[in-house]
């Protein structure tokens, strides 16, 4: 036991020396403006800070592995039952949501946030999560999504409705033509090269002028209407209102709460579609393609296909969620769709624990709506949202939820 | 004579100066099972991967006559000889998948056929009959596949994690669901133990007999090659250098020499 101590306490004041020689130019100097201009001043007592709480959090971390050692998983994977009853339960709220009393419209607005990003992780976890293919460039179909609808619209009159097919469409032709090139790679390279198709898209959204306005986006595009009735307070001419026809007072929420039911509608779509798919050759190849590429070949699968079709339906998905985050802004540029937002879904899949959907809910809301709600907390929002990533990824590093129901049993089977 | 189920003609596969498999030549039949030994590094795998369209042969032909008419194997994809020529195969380090159930992969095996009664899993998302029909059919095979090598109780276990024997065999079982006219089988009993080793040969039998297909077997286990396979052909250093029945084979001066290697001269004298 002595000598775990002291190789505990050594791990722990490694660490602190490691923190401190960080902290000493990032946190140690400052630049004051003082009378005489620019000087440089020290702030060394921030330094032993940041090295006191490094050295003390990897001293518990450290006895806290000593004292779980041994003892087994934290958790037992829950039983199948339970999943599903959660799953309804989780429908359920949201349905009722926006009818909550405590739930007011700046609730219900952040709840679409976090249903944006769960349709978005379920779309990539088709790519990643069952298809296996690591991919860091999913937000440029959701790039593709929202700029189609906005200009289909735009340049053609063409309504929502219409659009929102046509856009999941188009995401989806982007997804084949971006999937040719990763074809042949495997791992890590898929990840690089997508990676860098996501830029030169975005790259190309902010460069071509006459067409995506450029750096500066599209404005003024159509917000939704419900089946023809517009939600806004002046209906324009030749359609009704949506509060005048069902005899209401006009309100703003209403539209807020429409949105708020329409990604719920497409979300849930996703997840339906994935629950469905598992059971079926596609889906069925998809897993079989991230388990072992070469035992697939061997069974007559077709890689090629099986790639290209998990990369075109998950594109497709994110072109959904891409038209309705146009629809919903009014306004899109090429500001909202940058590496950062790939990274921020695959972390959502990654950490709800791959090819898990209940698990892709639970990490949106914990990624996304959590430092929504934080917002007060300001510039050390992202290091509580970094610390928390990091103590989830030390308490279970497969994922949120990472087991995995077969799609198909032989005792259920016919 | 019956004709042969897969000719094999010529065949030679380089790596770079390595010739792997060097101008061999050989058939296999129908309702036979053909061994190919030799000792390690003799280019047996690399055979089947050439068979199998894994890799491409820089020369010679291989032919598989189906059914349906022949079919030159190294001009298929890997894929498509599976689809079209019905040849199915397993591998010498286990590629199961893994973290799928035993009868999701038998399932998984199943594909093709699925995919042509789903009509490319169109009519399955609509939730047809048609798919649901044939899926019932697909676990049926995977059930009688299961029953066979003995797995049934593990069905719903994941694949990787049962025990290696096991493993084998579900790869085994796998292949089988392809529906294939020739089974090729890289060292089935590596690490299996002497009643499991057992098993297999009845296995292999039962294959043989009820399926009257053809199989092609790469075996280390003398007491497995020798007991159940009705032709053997022995490579060393990529080239055939016996091949006939297997009491012949057993007295074949060449194949001693080989499998305990040439007296070292310089080390004699
Ligand atoms: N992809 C490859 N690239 C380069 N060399 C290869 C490749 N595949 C096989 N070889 C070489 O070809 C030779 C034959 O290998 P092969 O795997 O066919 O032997 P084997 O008879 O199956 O042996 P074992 O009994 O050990 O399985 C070996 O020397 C091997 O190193
Ligand atoms: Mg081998």
């Amino acid at each position: 036991m002595g000598g775990k101590a002291r190789a505990l306490a050594v791990d722990a004041a490694l660490g602190g020396l490691v923190a401190a020689a960080m902290a000493l130019p990032m946190l140690g100097v400052r630049l004051e403006d003082g009378a005489t201009g620019l000087s440089l001043g020290g702030r060394f007592d921030w330094v032993l800070w940041a090295a006191g709480i490094v050295a003390g959090g990897r001293l518990l971390i450290g006895a806290l592995r000593l004292t779980l050692a041994g003892r087994g998983p934290s958790l037992p994977a829950p039983p199948r039952a339970l999943i599903t009853y959660v799953g309804w339960a989780m429908v359920a709220f949201a349905l009722i949501l926006p009818f909550l009393p405590f739930a007011g419209r700046n609730m219900v607005d952040k709840a679409t946030l976090v249903l944006i990003y769960v349709m978005l992780g379920w779309g990539l976890n088709i790519v990643v999560g069952l298809a296996g293919l690591l991919d860091l460039g999913f937000v440029a179909f959701y790039a593709v999504g929202a700029y189609s609808y906005a200009l289909l619209s735009q340049t053609f009159g063409l309504s929502f409705w219409l659009c929102l097919p046509l856009a999941g469409m188009l995401a989806a032709g982007f997804g084949l033509v971006l999937g040719f090139p990763v074809l042949r790679l495997r791992g890590d390279y898929i990840a690089i090269v997508t990676m860098g198709l996501g830029e030169i898209i975005r790259v190309v959204l902010q460069n071509w002028q006459d067409v995506t306005g450029g750096p500066n986006g599209i404005s003024g595009i159509e917000r939704p209407s419900f089946f023809g009735l517009s939600f806004k307070m002046v209906p324009p001419e030749g359609s009704r209102g949506f509060a005048e026809f069902f005899g209401l007072d006009y309100s703003a929420d209403h539209r807020v709460i429409f949105l708020y039911f329409l990604i719920l509608a497409l979300a849930l779509l996703t997840n339906l579609f994935t629950l469905r798919i598992r059971r079926l050759p596609v889906g069925r190849a998809w897993e079989a393609l991230r388990e072992d590429e070469i035992a697939c070949r061997s069974l007559g699968i077709n890689p090629t296909t099986v790639k290209l079709s998990a990369f075109a339906t998950g594109a497709m998905f994110a072109g959904f969620a891409g038209s309705f985050f146009a629809t919903r802004q009014g306004f899109i540029s090429p500001e909202s769709f940058t590496f950062h937002e790939s990274a921020v879904i695959l972390a959502i899949v990654v950490l709800g624990g791959m090819g898990s959907q209940i698990g892709i809910v639970l990490a949106a809301l914990l990624l996304v709506g959590l430092p929504e709600w934080f917002r007060e907390l300001q510039q050390f929002r992202m290091l509580a949202f970094g610390g928390a990533m990091v103590l989830i990824m030390l308490w279970k590093p497969s994922g949120l939820l990472s087991t995995r129901e077969p799609a198909i049993r032989l005792k259920d089977a016919p | 004579m019956s004709e042969a189920l897969l000719d094999v003609e010529h065949v030679t596969m380089r790596f770079g100066g390595l010739f792997a498999v060097n101008d061999l030549s050989f058939s296999a039949r129908p309702q036979e099972i053909t061994a190919v030994i030799g000792p390690n590094g003799a280019g047996k795998t690399t055979l089947f991967n050439c068979i199998t369209g894994f890799y491409k042969p820089q020369v010679g032909r291989i032919t598989l006559n189906h059914p349906s008419g022949p079919l030159l194997l190294e001009r298929l994809d890997d894929y498509t000889i599976t689809r079209k020529a019905g040849v199915a195969r397993t591998f010498q380090n286990i590629r199961l998948f893994a973290r799928m159930s035993v009868l999701e992969n038998l399932i998984v095996a199943q594909h093709t056929r699925l995919m042509a009664a789903s009509a490319f899993s169109l009519a399955g998302l609509l939730g047809l009959s048609r798919y649901a029909q044939a899926e019932a059919q697909a676990v049926e095979r995977a059930r009688h596949w299961l029953d066979k090598v003995g797995l049934t109780a593990f069905a719903d276990e994941e694949a990787g994690s049962l025990p290696y024997g096991h493993q084998r065999r579900l790869e085994i079982a796998r292949a089988m669901c392809t529906g294939p006219v020739l089974l090729c089988l890289d060292e089935p009993a590596a690490g299996l133990n002497p009643r499991e080793s057992a098993e297999l040969n009845r296995l292999l039998l039962d294959i043989r007999a009820e399926n009257g297909i053809g199989l092609l077997l790469i075996e280390h286990d003398m007491s497995v090659v020798m007991e159940i396979s009705d032709h053997i052909v022995v490579l060393d250093y990529g080239r055939k250098i016996a091949e006939g029945a297997p009491t012949a084979i057993k007295a074949d001066p060449a194949v001693i020499r080989a499998y305990l290697g040439e007296p070292d001269e310089e080390e004699a004298g």
